[in-house]
């Protein structure tokens, strides 16, 4: 969709910024809120003294050269942690950056204030000065320099810097369509706009903080992750630390080096290496998708979202109604009556008029017509058309040519009534035609719904996401479509209100609800969803109450979004198990390591036949440092989702990651090894 | 077949059959329905309830709960604790027996409060009636029922879609003496006295033997001892030898009869679940991974056992029973073993051989069985031990499958998932340190003053590997609040009175106040409905899951311990 969706995984740059902070991530300040690797940094500088008392002639606790390589093994495991936060952090960064660095420095046409009073007076400021409450204004051509909210004027903007979009968008004064948002290019007119947001406030600047840590909150499901991997921690410190007394016990002296390493290979190591980079690759992806989240939550709130709420166009059906046929009443030629439809629709500028164009297929100019007068569209007559010579169509709602008809004393058809009322029925739109005031026939406009469409919303039933399609038409209708489209429910002729009704007999029901709005109206129901996503071209006030802002302003999003969340919490429990999984061979490495010179006959636990114990336990934590750089794409990218049911997915997920944890090691130990062996 | 196998299989497919009408009988206990016993018990309990000024009827929260099993458990610690200290003079004291000092009273009252029996002190000698039947017999009864009424809150809390209310905890509580274990006693008793087992308030008896000595033999009231003991999951044997005493266990039959009473209530109780949840499937699969767990420590222990002692064989003794070594020879190798984990997994601690001289590997298997305590497990805290598992299993899985994990309809969050990680911690932190503590004192030979006269070498009577699997297994029978031992170790002095006291009271309410806490916090929340992206919990890609979940933390964390006592000797003596 965009420029900046392809950066590579492993970007030079970026390579190289997370290199250096995987060495400031060090700092025990920072490895606090990461339990699992801090006790591995506590372990390291244990192994540093250790280092350093062998070199002082301490006794009894293995070469130097060994001790030192474990120390340096153990470090590389931190760095390989540290690394892969910085390595998301810098993505996410960068993400955001090449979308802020699109408004910065742009010069913004200030207008000059005193106190409430407008000068005429403008003076170019930079638009990182911009604060809130300043008015700018842009004309043709103009780079819009800061978010902002029209206060006057209208002007057709192009969005594509931001939204990838090429086709340019209406913007105006009041109404749902009132936002502009910085870096976007005006095209035509002049509008002039009021910042909202302080330098350094906005959305995307809330989301870069979010990615750099200082402001990342760990989310729910991350807290109680980080509780259960803290667990597992201590269960393997007491393990280690009673494994003390058992040695003395069976008269067997273990090294500290030993012990450090069977404590770091048991710990979860490359989840908890991994953790904290999987959370900020979530938001990165839904960054990637130009959805900009306000906190890490929603975006796993998502993954749990059982009801999505869509509007009908734009989401199910294409934009507009499109005509699909001409319906002639008796009596009427078929060519006379696509004439009769073309000339009223010639100067209807309205999407369905132009349609109805398309359908005819003809040039209205080769209708060779005189001083035309064109009758536009009104609230009052509810129909539109064109006079000339001593013609006069009109074209309209059915009650509104009818009223016309039966004015003028004509009948209407019984015909075009039954006609209107099928139409209607099979989800369409029917137009009468008439001209001088007698009816020629109904032109039947449909609503177009997307392709692919269906198969998106099974996707989302397999998924268990109950769809819901909200739509201002009659019920009959949007029962049609709903069923043509393939949705769950749907709310007709809604209002606002009925939205919020509806996300709140679910949210009763224990369900959790998603929607995506962009009016002022929306805010209240995009406040009370769990995950409510405003569109970027919607007004300040959605953007506010919302806790995700789409930069596409394409409603199709949301599915997206929910896939996004899933795979966040499915990346994290997937390599929780295959983290945990890998303890069953390092327990058959390192154990039969510790205790073969004292009690040989354990060598029948050494099934991997490992060549001697300082080779097991050197391939043992070899393995478990590289595991995490290894990871770290599946981390970023993120495990794979397929709506195929959760027990399917459970059993899949067991098998690759559950089974798999339990072998690969094996494999890996013994390999190592293998290379360790023909140094030592 | 071998008939000594058959004669396994048969027993456990006959208490399989039984466990499952009286599952469903249990849940009709529970939820109130009539009941075949209602005219007789209905008053008895009315009686009671009036009596003490409580109104069964009124429901309470989870904490309500906790408080009326802490505070009542806690009164029949200081009554057995009393008599315990007083039996010297108490009434039905016909052998005389002296009154216990206060650290084997502290750790004997505690071991039959907690449902554990660890009976460092030996029947014949150490108690009078009085203390057998009020001190001891009596809580068999009611230790179980707490465990069972524990375990239907839980259910209660699966079951509500939301409630704060959980039903009232001394209805459960009596109802499960007096409909559950109460009939089931009488009619185990009887069958047992037919069978030869005494019944009486006599003291010793005397006895000339064939080579004409006489000799004094010790009875009193065995029968309906030895019933509850079983049925309860208690354990605690009338006589030292438990129910490898001919008369607590004379023949065959009763060594069945007895197996089969301490599974009962276990397994039915996963049964009563299915019914109680109206979730026969959940049942199912909880049954399917206790089993597989089951047999899969049961089966290599009688392999190890029939097949018998390479050391023996070594010495130009064949072995055509297996390993007899500890065993009566009226059961035989087969029974035996499958007695011994039936016993460990069960949290029973009952015992019909000496697990002292089990085949190592049937040593570790037997306490693998302990460690884990959640295949079939104790009266009603089996299931409560396997709730964690479950829990900590959901939460996984959960994550797995791209959602905040759910179980049954309720979400798993990070309170849950603490509580869960402690209970979870608690069990290795117990018997790994208590071992470690007194590896460290017997490593160190340490002179223990007070808590032991001598050094601390001087409690074993074998010296490596095994010694160290006495040790191990002593602190994993407390923390599983099994009971059994492995009768080499010397542990009636203070050290390991009061160590293993602590570590049996902790292991106990710990485990039962965790999971009420959860089922009571997960009760409180708003119940979620199933979609097509919620985890099923009744699958068996669920139970693999669990039986991971159980591998991976209950089994790994022993795996250096076990490698240190019963695996080295198992491989020094196979080399």
């Amino acid at each position: 969709m965009t420029r900046n969706n392809q950066i590579s995984l492993f970007d030079r740059q970026l390579v190289r910024e997370a290199i250096g902070q995987s060495f400031i991530k060090l700092n025990p300040r920072l490895m606090f809120r990461n339990p699992v690797m801090f006790t591995v940094e506590i372990g390291t500088v244990i192994m540093l003294f250790v280092c350093i008392a062998i070199f002082l002639g301490a006794a009894n606790q293995g070469s130097l050269t060994y001790n030192i390589i474990v120390f340096l093994i153990l470090l590389t495991t931190l760095l390989f942690a540290n690394f892969a936060e910085a390595l998301a952090e810098a993505r996410g960064k960068a993400q955001a950056n090449s979308l802020r660095k699109t408004r910065e420095e742009t010069p913004a046409k200030v207008i000059q204030t005193v106190g409430e009073m407008y000068l005429n007076e403008i003076l170019i400021v930079p638009s990182s000065q911009l604060k809130k409450g300043y008015v700018f204004v842009c004309e043709s051509g103009d780079i819009i320099p800061n978010d902002g909210e029209i206060i006057e004027g209208l002007a057709t903007i192009d969005e594509s810097a931001i939204t990838g979009e090429s086709a340019p968008v209406i913007r105006e004064a009041g109404g749902d369509k009132s936002s502009v948002t910085g870096g976007t290019k005006v095209l035509s007119d002049k509008i002039k706009v009021v910042v909202t947001t302080q330098p350094g406030e906005s959305f995307l600047d809330k989301m870069i903080a979010l990615v750099e840590g200082a402001s990342r909150q760990k989310t729910p499901n991350e807290i109680a992750l980080t509780i259960l991997l803290a667990a597992f921690t201590i269960i393997f410190i007491i393990v280690c630390v009673t494994l003390k007394p058992f040695a003395d016990y069976a008269q067997t002296p273990i090294t500290i080096a030993a012990f450090i390493s069977l404590f770091v290979c048991l710990i979860p190591t490359t989840i908890g290496g991994l953790l904290s980079a999987i959370g900020i690759a979530g938001m990165d992806r839904a960054l990637r998708a130009n959805v900009i989240t306000k906190s890490g939550k929603a975006v796993e709130t998502a993954g749990d979202i059982d009801v999505l709420l869509l509007d009908k166009t734009g989401t199910i059906t294409i934009g507009n109604r499109k005509a699909t046929h001409f319906y002639p009443i008796k009596g009427v030629n078929q060519q006379d009556f696509i004439k009769a439809a073309v000339l009223s629709s010639m100067a209807d500028e309205t999407p369905e008029g132009k349609s109805i164009i398309e359908l005819a297929d003809v040039d209205p100019s080769t209708y060779k017509i005189s001083k035309p007068v064109f009758i536009k569209f009104t609230a009052e007559t509810r129909s539109s058309g064109i006079d000339f010579d001593d013609t006069s169509i009109r074209k309209g709602a059915y009650d509104a040519i009818k009223k016309l008809v039966e004015k003028a004393g004509n009948v209407f058809p019984a015909e075009t009534g039954e006609r209107v009322k099928s139409i209607s029925s099979n989800g369409g739109t029917p137009l009468v035609v008439a001209e001088n005031e007698k009816v020629l026939g109904v032109i039947e406009l449909q609503d177009i719904i997307k392709t692919g469409i269906q198969e998106r919303f099974e996707r989302l039933r397999k998924m268990g996401v109950k769809t819901v399609m909200v739509t201002g038409d009659n019920p009959l209708t949007a029962k049609y479509i709903a069923e043509k489209a393939g949705v769950d429910d749907f709310i007709a002729e809604a209002k606002p209100e009925d939205k919020m009704q509806y996300i709140r007999k679910e949210q009763q029901s224990g369900k959790l609800v998603a929607m995506m709005g962009d009016g002022t109206n929306d805010a209240p129901a995009l406040a009370q969803a769990d995950v409510g996503v405003a569109m970027n071209s919607g007004t300040q006030a959605a953007k506010e109450a919302g806790n995700m802002v789409d930069l596409d302003n394409d409603p199709t999003k949301l599915i997206e979004i929910v896939e996004i969340g899933k795979q966040l919490l499915m990346t994290r429990g997937t390599l929780t198990t295959f983290s945990i999984a890998n303890d069953v061979a390092k327990y058959f490495a390192i154990v039969p390591a510790l205790f073969i010179a004292t009690i040989p006959a354990l060598q029948s636990l050494n099934i991997m036949g490992l060549h001697s114990p300082e080779s097991a336990i050197l391939s043992a934590v070899i393995f478990n440092a590289i595991i995490i750089p290894l990871l770290i794409p599946l981390a970023l990218k993120g495990v794979a989702y397929k709506p195929i049911g959760a027990s399917a997915i459970l059993r899949r997920n067991l098998l690759i990651y559950g089974l798999g944890g339990i072998i690969v090691p094996f494999i890996g130990i013994k390999v190592i090894d293998l290379a360790v062996s023909l140094f030592i | 077949m071998n008939n000594e196998i058959s004669g396994i299989i048969a027993l456990f497919v006959v208490t399989l059959l039984l466990a499952i009408p009286f599952g469903k009988y249990m849940a009709k206990v529970y939820t109130g329905e009539q009941t075949f016993f209602d005219p007789v018990f209905n008053p008895v309990e009315k009686l009671f309830y009036r009596i003490s000024g409580i109104d069964a009827s009124q429901e309470m929260n989870w904490k309500q709960h906790l408080t009326a099993l802490l505070s009542i458990n806690f009164i029949w610690f200081l009554l057995s604790m009393f008599i315990l200290m007083n039996q010297g003079w108490l009434p039905l004291n016909p052998d005389g027996n002296p009154s216990m000092s206060p650290d084997l009273a502290f750790n004997t009252a505690i071991s039959f409060v907690v449902n554990c029996n660890l009976q460092h002190y030996s029947g014949e000698t150490g108690v009078s009636y009085l203390t057998q039947l009020i001190g001891l017999m009596y809580l068999h009864f009611v230790s179980a029922a707490t465990g069972m009424a524990a375990c239907v809150i839980v259910f209660n809390a699966m079951r509500n879609r939301q409630a704060e209310k959980l039903g009232n905890f001394y209805n459960y509580f009596l109802k499960s003496c007096t409909r559950i274990l109460l009939p089931l006693s009488i009619i185990v008793s009887a069958l047992l006295v037919f069978n030869g087992t005494p019944m009486t308030f006599e003291g010793k008896d005397t006895i000339t033997t064939l080579q004409g000595d006489s000799m004094k033999v010790s009875r009193g009231p065995v029968a309906a001892f030895v019933a509850i003991k079983h049925l309860g999951t208690n354990g605690g044997g009338f006589f030292g030898a438990n129910s490898a005493h001919p008369l607590e266990n004379p023949n065959y039959f009763t060594n069945a009869l007895e197996m089969f009473s301490q599974m009962i209530i276990p397994l039915a109780f996963i049964f009563a679940l299915g019914y109680y949840l109206k979730r026969k499937k959940l049942a199912w699969t909880i049954f399917g991974v206790m089993t597989v767990g089951f047999l899969s420590l049961t089966i290599p222990t009688v392999i190890a056992e029939i097949n018998g002692s390479p050391a023996i064989q070594h010495l130009g003794v064949v072995q055509p029973t297996g390993s007899m070594e500890g065993k009566e020879v009226r059961f035989g190798t087969a029974a035996s073993a499958y007695w011994s984990i039936a016993t460990t997994v069960i949290s029973t601690g009952s015992v019909n051989s000496m697990h002292d001289s089990s085949m190592p590997l049937s040593g570790a298997m037997q306490m693998l069985g302990m460690m884990i305590n959640a295949f079939y497990g104790g009266c009603g805290v089996g299931i409560l031990n396997y709730y964690i598992f479950i829990i900590l299993g959901v939460f996984i899985s959960g994550l797995m499958v791209g959602r905040t994990p759910e179980f049954l309809g309720k979400k798993v969050e990070a309170r849950e998932v603490k509580i869960a990680a402690i209970i979870a911690i608690l069990h290795p932190l117990l018997i790994l340190v208590g071992s470690a503590l007194a590896a460290y004192l017997t490593a160190n030979d340490t002179p223990m003053g007070w808590w032991f006269n001598g050094n601390a070498t001087g409690w074993l009577n074998n010296p490596g590997y095994h010694g160290f699997s006495e040790m191990l297994y002593e602190y994993t029978s407390s923390a599983a609040n099994n009971g059994s031992g492995f009768e080499g170790l010397g542990d009636n002095n203070p050290f390991w009175n009061i160590t293993t006291g602590i570590v049996l009271l902790l292991s106990r309410f710990l485990p039962i106040i965790g999971p009420v806490a959860i089922a009571g916090l997960l009760a409180n929340k708003k119940y979620i409905p199933a979609s097509a992206g919620t985890l099923k919990t009744d699958t068996s890609t669920f139970a693999i899951m669990t039986l991971a979940v159980i591998g991976i933390i209950a089994a790994l964390s022993f795996f250096p311990a076990l490698a240190l006592g019963p695996l080295a000797e198992h491989f020094t003596l196979f080399k």
